[in-house]
């Protein structure tokens, strides 16, 4: 270990300890502009990652910041400080290591900018405030070497956008800043480095040995699953078997209302009284570090949880993961079963339960993918002019700025590398004046150009309202629930707002473990009372929907089209035999559509396989579609592989419903008026400026939000329809909640060729729809004949007709 | 035209889909509660923003229910603008449109509780206006007959086999009529509320829900689920 400083070399010495390859590959690529080190958990790449650091700091003549590590989580920040402060004195090294996020008292704040550490440990937010201050060039002046932990977690969203746009902006400022992104689980590893990296600069790709296979299956059970909905209540058994026969185990699920449910359920089955938790977003930060405290100190069996512990913290020893439901995805099935055994070099076990029947076959396609390496996920699009939008004002807080300046920064970042001069321009107008139907307000001229050519803010006092609303993360509006006591009682963390008009006064619903019972809202608090009832009402809050990738969608089709199915059980298999009797597999290459009657309504199944977002969308453009048809649809419900919709009319020729163009049109024109897309407006919106959640006085209740947002969204589809956000939205709109580019993707795919099948009853497939919750009504000529019947009905029992 | 006919004290009135009120034997059109100028208001008050296009969609429709009726009289029935300031502070252009409208026509102002005051817009200003049978007023008096009004901007909601469904509506008996409100943005009161069920309407009382076509059920008096 010739090129280890002394102090270093001592360090690992007198523990017996060798550099991996990746860590010493790391050190001689000190001076490289841009690396991306790819190492599985446990791995040691955190410290890989910071080893030039600390061997530069070593020669102890560096003064001010050398190195800023961001990471995506607060807490993985904090952690990371405690990992890295040991070692840094064990080795008798003076240098100081802080960190700074949304939980950093204000006068540590001060402090920091007004003497900055050596290491600054930070996430994407706290990072675009930093760069928004005026002395922002003094702050990050000698700045060195820049570390992104998880960048690929980052990558999925827009927050990495926004910390690329910051990059960009102290690339500029230092011009020698060296890039170094780390990450375990990457499934396009040079396009994850052409978006960490300079433009200019090549971004060299590291690998560290991968480490064995995991060991991963199906949960067995005695029962079969049941045939729909995510609960897998049946399987907690079987689930408490396994925790007992583990150390620690983490129970994995898709929503937090899941996971909510299953913990209720493994209580009442817990005779062993087993210590288990639950940890998840909405529950208060107090009751999730307790969690993470008794884990940490080996207090648990297991932790019911969600992506809340995607990420990140270090949990001792945990050796069991459990997915309940299927994994949807993956990339995040593979970093979930890393969360097991976090130790290099020894393989992760984990097991996998389906909450129904379909599950199984995605269970199936999944395990298969794990143990191809076949990580999925979806491409990045452009670099989103939302964030932009926000960039550009955050610019404008730390000074005057050259627009000409401000783009060959923006468009060195890789996701802005295809923007284009003219979309800038639009994105500064928009800041500047608020887009032409917005242009007779005060508060949304916000930029003016000086006679010398500089873009300024027009009010001085508009840094304080931009500050406070940096950041890109669109929390959904939650109010925070609390026991009802005299003086405030012990909060228990947060629901969603519109779930929480839904409660009235009495109604009971399950938050961390425990059935509560709504008593009131008061002040923006939703105060409740213990219940001891057995069984809650109610249980809702939403936590990320996943879609199914495509990836493992086209699995699932391949599956489905073998010829017999030896790997799956005989409830499935005959299942799927009598699907393949009755009506038809649906094929990758060909839309299968179903048309029956069943109680007395006509139905229609689609099995597009786009996802939950995309056959949600689909959903609402066909029965668009079948109304001008007049076949009068009633509503539908969508799950990841079909739509079911019901109507009044039976379905006979499918090909004018499925033209691409008629449905492109659809998106266009009437879509524009759905609720989704006013939430994608809404998100939009928020970042880039428009509205704004938090002011000097209070912030706005999400209600508030909502009502401006929609009325400022219809105001420009009507009168302004080219409004940058508008456009924005549309592009949003291909991805996300409307998903619409998996629409098409489906639409190439299956090229024209769709089979009907008219059925004299429900088929097998289509069964498990008819118990999906989360049905759609449709507006239109069926509520009229609705309306009309149920107004005759109500006029003749009053006898008025 | 389409609309939902009905006699009240004798005169025969049509209730339009759009919330407007059409008495054809005086080819009189009446509709309430224009609420014009609400986000500039809301603006001045500091109250979150409106866009300021809601005045000309509120224009837009009355245009059209003249175009169609052809009515010489427009009575607009109070609150027709969100208050005295909110008339004065109408842009030029929408002033010029009112008073287009206005041309060739008789036109009344009644007072509401927010527009109390005379505004300086042309047409006549009046507290309320007799028009025997029937009188027009913004907010309806208990024990009155043949009353238009409106004020409440009521709306009715119903159940449609597991779906709720509601619409602003008018309300109508026997003594009178109460006239959803005309104007964009604007809340409503349900027709359960006590407001109506406390006395004012009577039992056998209907409401005509609007929206593409006018729906008559009896007035809903209990909630029908949200």
């Amino acid at each position: 270990m010739s090129n280890l400083p002394a102090p270093l070399d001592h360090w690992f010495a007198a523990r017996g300890w060798q550099l991996h390859p990746h860590q010493a590959e790391m050190l001689a690529r000190a001076q490289a502009p841009a690396t991306l080190l790819i190492a599985p958990t446990g791995g040691g790449k955190t410290l890989a990652g910071f080893l030039p650091t600390l061997a530069d700091l070593a020669q102890g003549d560096h003064a001010g910041l050398h190195t800023l590590y961001i990471s995506p989580l607060k807490a993985l920040a904090a952690d990371i400080r405690r990992n890295l402060t040991r070692p840094v004195e064990e080795m008798g090294l003076a240098i100081r290591i802080e960190d700074r996020t949304g939980d950093t008292s204000s006068h540590a704040k001060r402090r920091q900018r007004a003497d900055p550490p050596h290491i600054l440990l930070t996430t994407p937010e706290s990072l675009a405030l930093l760069t928004s201050y005026e002395d922002a060039p003094r702050i990050f002046a000698g700045l060195k070497r820049v570390v992104v932990d998880e960048v690929h977690a980052l990558a999925e969203s827009k927050r990495g956008d926004q910390l690329m746009l910051a990059l960009s902006r102290l690339q500029a400022l230092c011009p020698d800043m060296r890039r170094v992104g780390l990450s375990a689980t990457v499934e396009d590893p040079p396009a994850l480095a052409h978006f960490m990296a300079h433009c200019d600069h090549p971004c060299d790709i590291r690998h560290a040995d991968p480490g064995p296979d995991p060991d991963i299956a199906m949960l067995e059970t005695a029962e079969a699953p049941p045939w729909s909905g995510g609960g897998a209540a049946y399987a907690i058994p079987a689930v408490l078997d396994q925790v007992r026969r583990h150390k620690t185990t983490l129970i994995f699920h898709n929503t937090r209302a899941q996971a909510e449910i299953f913990f209720h359920n493994l209580w009442l089955a817990n005779e062993d009284a087993l210590p288990i938790g639950i940890h998840h977003g909405s529950l208060d930060r107090a009751q999730r570090e307790r969690v993470e405290g008794a884990m940490v100190r080996g207090e648990l069996r297991a932790v019911v949880c969600t992506g809340s512990l995607d990420l990140g913290l270090d949990w001792g020893d945990v050796d069991l993961v459990i997915q309940v439901g299927a994994p949807k995805n993956v990339k995040r099935l593979v970093q979930r079963i890393g969360r097991a055994n976090h130790r290099y070099n020894a393989p992760s076990k984990a097991l996998l339960v389906p909450a129904n029947r379909f599950e199984v076959v995605e269970c199936l396609a999944a395990l298969q993918a794990v143990k191809d390496r076949d990580l999925d996920g979806e491409a990045r699009g452009p670099g989103p002019r939302d964030v932009l939008c926000q960039h550009i004002l955050i610019r404008a807080c730390a000074g005057p700025f050259h627009a000409d300046d401000l783009y060959a920064e923006v468009a060195s970042a890789g996701a802005y590398a295809t923007l284009t001069r003219d979309e800038f321009d639009a994105c500064l107008e928009f800041c500047a004046t608020g887009g032409y139907a917005l242009r007779a307000y005060d508060q949304w001229q916000r930029l003016k150009q000086r006679p010398d050519g500089l873009w300024q803010l027009r009010d001085p006092r508009s840094p304080r309202l931009i500050r406070m609303n940096i950041g890109t993360i669109q929390d959904t509006d939650t109010l925070k629930v609390r026991m009802r006591r005299a003086r405030g009682g012990k909060p228990l963390g947060e629901i969603e707002e519109g779930f929480a008009a839904t409660l009235s006064p009495g109604d009971t619903f399950l938050i961390g473990g425990q059935i509560v019972r709504f008593e009131s809202l008061r002040e923006m608090v939703v105060e409740v009372s213990r219940d001891p009832g057995r069984t809650p009402k109610i249980a809702t809050f939403m936590g990320t929907k996943f879609a199914t990738s495509t990836q493992l969608s086209e699995r699932i089709l391949a599956i489905l089209n073998q010829p017999d199915w030896p790997d799956l059980p005989a409830h499935i298999r005959a299942w799927l035999e009598l699907q393949r009797r009755l009506s038809d597999m649906p094929q990758a290459g060909r839309l299968l559509i179903e048309s029956f009657p069943h109680d007395g309504r006509e139905h229609v199944c689609i099995y597009g396989f786009a996802g939950r977002n995309a056959m949600q969308t689909l959903g609402l453009l066909v029965t668009k579609r079948m109304e001008e048809e007049g076949l009068a649809p009633l509503g539908f419900v969508s799950t990841d592989y079909a739509t079911l919709i019901w109507g009044l009319e039976p379905l006979t020729d499918a090909a004018p419903i499925f033209a691409r163009d008629a449905l492109r049109d659809g998106l266009e024109s009437w879509l524009m008026g759905n609720a989704v897309m006013k939430r994608t407006f809404r998100a939009s919106a928020t970042i880039a400026g428009l509205i704004q959640r938090n002011s000097p006085q209070a912030r706005k209740n999400g209600r508030q939000t909502t009502m401006s947002s929609d009325i400022l969204y219809d105001t420009l589809v009507k009168y302004d329809p080219d409004h940058l956000l508008l456009d924005i939205t549309k592009a949003e709109a291909m991805r996300g909640l409307v998903d619409f580019g998996r629409i098409e993707e489906m639409l190439h795919r299956i090229n024209g060729r769709i089979t009907l099948r008219r059925l004299t009853r429900v088929s097998p497939l289509a069964a498990p729809l008819f118990l999906e919750a989360g049905r759609t009504p449709v507006e239109g000529a069926a509520q009229e004949r609705l309306l009309a019947e149920e107004s005759a009905r109500l006029m003749q029992a009053a006898g008025l007709a | 035209m389409d609309g939902y006919s009905f006699t009240l004290a004798g005169a025969a009135l049509t209730a339009l889909p759009s919330g407007a009120l059409y008495w054809e034997a005086r080819n009189l059109l009446c509709v309430s509660d224009l609420h014009l100028g609400k986000s500039e208001r809301r603006a001045r008050l500091g109250e979150p923003p409106l866009p300021p296009y809601e005045t000309r969609d509120t224009l837009t429709r009355l245009e059209e229910d003249l175009r169609r009726t052809g009515a010489a009289t427009v009575i607009c029935l109070g609150d027709s603008f969100d208050d005295a300031a909110a008339a004065h502070a109408l842009p030029d252009a929408e002033k010029l449109w009112i008073a287009k409208l206005q041309a060739g026509r008789r036109w009344v102002w009644i007072e509401g509780n927010h527009d109390p005051g005379p505004v300086d817009l042309g047409g006549a200003h009046m507290a309320e206006l007799p028009s025997p049978p029937l009188v027009f007023r913004h907010i309806a008096r208990a024990r009155q007959s043949g009353e238009i009004s409106g004020h409440y901007h009521p709306k009715a909601r119903l159940a449609l086999r597991g779906r709720s469904l509601s619409r602003p509506a008018f309300l109508i008996d026997s003594d009178r009529v109460i006239l959803p409100a005309y104007g964009t943005y604007t809340g409503g009161l349900w027709s359960d509320d006590a407001a109506f069920t406390g006395g004012l309407m009577r039992d056998e009382a209907l409401a005509v829900l609007t929206g593409p076509m006018l729906h008559a059920v009896p007035m809903p008096r209990r909630s029908a689920g949200r």
